[in-house]
């Protein structure tokens, strides 16, 4: 008798465990890409340490705190490190149904990401959606508070500026009006450079004219 | 002699004298800073890309020497004789030519409204840096929280944040949607500080522009010496210089290729037919692709507008820096420093900006490379990290012979260095879209991030002092208002002014109205301004009494080049250019690319026409600010004929006395 449930057990657990049956889950490690150096070799030690932490998974869904580490079925495990399993019920002739399995993951994806040293983009598991950590957004947006900072010494500053020249057109009205404009004058007057005039353009905007003028001196004086 | 008829100018009359520079060093700092603009970072390095570098450097020297220096020169030297701003200068050559600087002052004051809106982009992504990680180096999540925003899937991170997270864009010109909140405030807390700096005319700029104008410079040697340092940076330098011939052979006028964006704005770069093709390598010998490339008269016309542009001839702003200086001051020496210092600045700017492109088509190819990989891996059982990038050209080969059908079935993207090495572009999309997606990948992102968009602001800011002054300038002259109310209350009102003006583009349609202004407000009216303001000097006021006028100034009579350029090959050039543009204007359609979610090929951005209002006000802009010219000329023949009736009948009025009486 025992004998037959010896040749029989192998046999129901192939038939549960295969790729794409029924609640079957595909996980894949990617183990060297996460630790580099550091990377410890997949064996059978490290899948037994994964039924654990799936079986200590099941065992937080309520009416299903008996799963035990051999309900946990592996199978076809590649060198990409990626296999299929399966949760039996404890009769071990049925799978748990596919939702409360990937509920419990998700429940507790942190313990086992952090079992094996890795996150959530290196231990996947296709058809398990990752829970997206939510934004953390500070109260008050960063750029809010440098712009406050920038515009807030932008109108110190103008103010300063504004005030600072009211007082020098303050001192200066108070002051008489000295001589100025040297520069003016140099303007005006013509200087020789090199031989060449500079005249400014005229801006007077009238012409002297010199018949006019001199018609004045032809006539003798009565 | 012209006689000047014109408001009596009121800058070295009365008491108040005409303001100064404090020292050489902040003239020649101020030009240097309104020539070197945004244009230098993001246009020229795309144009040394399209044409292959070596290539295009002929043609840009070439106008440099016969087209920039020259035209430079007439500005400084007849800003700096006649000292006045831009209205004044022209009203004093020729009453007739005055309608050229109120032009100046129009097309000065449209720039200046566009110019600073980019600048409050710039200012948005700076305010934006100080946080790691970088707000566009991953997507927001969705409502339900259970994945990321789709267009943000569909497009890219940096995109995303840059279409709405930043302009919040719509999908169509016509759809104008809400004013932006945050790029309100940005608007405004930018024109707050080009208020600062321009508040008290040159004795403000004139300190301001120590810090504005050599912290680029600071930031260009930091990012060229960490650009060349990272991986991939030789090959952006190689492919920068490397001529090209197939690129015209497969563009087509107003054809564009899928990227994000790619457009060129005008005044920073003007070019509305610029598109992009996919290139090949080229094949022919070296000698032989140089003669194709420097036949094609897309690359003359090119680098004849570049380097009119980022010289920024014709605002009037040189005119008004020049006119600040002292009389004996030797303005050849000035032009042509300045005119060298901008091609060099141009040229050291794509050295560093090409190496961090090269760094980033690098990544770019690795990640994708790494993609293929793992796809490989999942699907044949491969161990983990089993086939390196380099063996896999050789492991796919294997595949593909043994197993082709299940290859095939993979889809496998095809990753070749010289695609992503192609994905240039200029404008607004090298700086927000590409370069921010390269700082992402660098070490030390934040950093980078806020030394870069500093760069930016200080480089945009220098050139928003001259186009101020450009507007300033020319008005204080003309003396509209009392001498009692303060300068820093004229350049309140003129900032304030054009901030109301400028918040159109913070509309949510505001980028697609930036494009129209960059396109079409300026670049025509400049080159018919430049023309006269060239024809004027060598023509109107006489080269003679000109030549004069500078051997007063420098001591030296001008050489026989400049004699030549004045008078002949400028003004030719001026109007071949002139002729070329409106030819590659009326070629074009007007059209516009939209960021449209519910295009069929998103993230491609879709070519739409511009609606028929849109249209005319595009050709308004163009032709609106030179109507001053033909404008101010009738007014003055108007007058002139009027004044010319009232002497000729007063003269008749005596005789008649006179017959009376004998």
């Amino acid at each position: 008798m025992l004998r037959l449930l010896f040749v029989l057990v192998p046999a129901i657990h192939a038939q549960l465990c295969q790729p794409d049956a029924e609640n079957a889950f595909k996980v894949r490690f990617s183990i060297r890409t996460a630790l580099g150096d550091k990377a410890y070799v997949w064996d059978t030690n490290e899948e037994y340490l994964f039924k654990a932490m799936v079986a200590f998974s099941m065992r937080k869904v309520p009416n299903r705190e008996t799963t035990e580490i051999s309900h946990v079925l592996l199978c076809n495990v590649t060198q990409r490190v990626s296999f299929w399993f399966v949760v039996t019920d404890p009769s071990k002739n049925h799978t748990l149904p596919a939702v409360e399995i990937e509920s419990a993951i998700r429940m507790n994806r942190n313990r086992i990401n952090n079992a094996f040293f890795l996150n959530d983009q290196t231990l996947e598991f296709l058809k398990i959606p990752t829970t997206l950590a939510p934004p953390t957004d500070p109260p008050v947006p960063i750029w809010i508070i440098i712009f406050g900072v920038i515009f807030c010494i932008v109108i110190v500053a103008v103010v300063l500026l504004i005030l600072s020249g009211i007082r020098q057109r303050r001192r200066k009205s108070k002051e008489p009006s000295e001589a100025d404009d040297t520069e003016d004058k140099c303007e005006n007057t013509i200087t020789i450079e090199n031989g060449i005039p500079c005249d400014p353009l005229d801006t007077k905007g009238g012409h002297i004219n010199d018949a006019f003028m001199t018609e004045d001196e032809r006539l003798t004086p009565l | 002699m012209a006689c000047t008829v014109g408001p009596e100018p009121l800058g070295d009359g009365g008491g108040s004298k005409r303001p100064k520079w404090d020292n050489k060093l902040q003239y020649l700092l101020s030009c240097i800073g309104f020539a070197v603009g945004l244009g230098n970072i993001w246009r020229f390095p795309y144009l040394c890309q399209t044409y292959g570098g070596g290539a295009f450097l002929i043609p840009y020297l070439i106008a440099l020497v016969f087209e920039g220096i020259p035209l430079f020169y007439v500005e400084l030297a007849i800003g700096q004789r006649l000292r006045r701003g831009s209205i004044g200068v022209w009203t004093a050559i020729s009453p007739y030519l005055g309608g050229v600087g109120l032009g100046c002052v129009t097309v000065s004051f449209l720039v200046s409204l566009y110019y600073n809106t980019v600048l409050t982009w710039v200012l948005w992504y700076f305010l934006n840096s100080f946080q790691s990680p970088l707000p566009w180096s991953s997507c927001p999540l969705d409502v339900n929280r259970t994945g990321f925003e789709s267009e943000c899937q569909a497009s890219s991170t940096v995109s995303y944040f840059w279409y709405r997270q930043t302009l919040n864009i719509t999908a169509d010109i016509s759809d104008s949607g809400f004013i932006q909140g945050r790029l309100l405030a940005c608007l405004a807390a930018s024109w707050a500080v080009v208020y600062l700096c321009v508040i008290r005319g040159i004795e403000s700029t004139g300190k301001a522009i120590y810090f504005t104008a050599l912290f680029p410079y600071l930031v260009l040697t930091i990012f060229l010496i960490r650009g060349l340092t990272l991986p991939g940076a030789v090959e952006g330098l190689i492919y920068l210089f490397t001529p090209d011939v197939s690129w015209f052979e497969v563009q087509a006028p107003g054809s564009r290729e899928n990227m994000s964006q790619s457009h060129s704005p005008g005044q920073l770069a003007p070019s509305p037919a610029m598109g992009m093709a996919v290139r090949q390598r080229p094949g022919p010998t070296r000698g032989r692709v140089w003669v194709q490339i420097l036949q094609n008269p897309r690359v003359w016309l090119d680098a004849a507008t570049q380097i009119f542009f980022s010289l920024s001839l014709a605002f009037g702003g040189h005119i008004a820096f020049a006119s600040y200086n002292p009389p004996r001051n030797n303005c050849e020496k000035d032009a042509v420093t300045i005119a060298l210092v901008n091609s060099m600045t141009s040229l050291y700017a794509s050295i560093a900006v090409f190496s961090v492109l090269g760094f980033k088509a690098a990544n770019d190819h690795g990640r994708c490379l790494d993609r293929n990989i793992l796809h490989l891996i999942n699907a044949f059982d491969f161990p983990d990290q089993s086939i390196s990038r380099d063996d896999y050209a050789a492991v796919l080969t294997h595949l593909n012979t043994s197993q082709p059908e299940r290859v095939a079935r993979l889809h496998l993207e095809a990753c070749h260095l010289e695609d992503f090495l192609d994905k240039s572009a200029s404008g607004t999309g090298l700086a927000f879209i590409i370069f921010t997606e390269a700082i992402l990948h660098m070490p030390g992102a934040p950093g980078w991030a806020v030394l870069f968009f500093g760069m930016l602001f200080t480089l945009g800011l220098s050139s928003m002092f001259g186009n101020m002054e450009s507007i300033i300038t020319p008005l204080l002259d003309m003396g509209l208002t009392h001498r009692s109310i303060p300068k820093e209350v004229l350049t309140g009102l003129a900032c304030l002014l054009c901030f109301l003006s400028a918040i159109c583009f913070t509309l949510q349609s505001g980028n697609y109205w930036l494009e129209v202004f960059d396109n079409y407000a300026a670049p025509l009216n400049l080159i018919i301004f430049a023309f006269l303001e060239v024809v004027g000097v060598a023509y109107v006021y006489g080269l003679q009494r000109f030549s004069d006028d500078i051997v007063c100034m420098t001591g030296r009579r001008p050489s026989l080049y400049w004699r030549v350029t004045w008078k002949v090959v400028s003004p030719l050039l001026l109007l071949t250019i002139f002729v070329a543009y409106i030819a590659v204007l009326v070629w074009t359609p007007l059209s516009y690319r939209a960021w449209n979610t519910q295009y069929a090929r998103f993230p491609s951005l879709q070519e739409k026409s511009y609606p028929g209002w849109v249209q005319a006000t595009c050709v308004l802009l163009c032709f609106l600010p030179a109507l001053w010219v033909p404008g101010v000329a009738l007014v003055q023949l108007l007058a002139k004929h009027r004044r010319k009736q009232k002497d000729t009948w007063q003269d008749r009025r005596p005789k008649l006395q006179d017959g009376g009486a004998s």
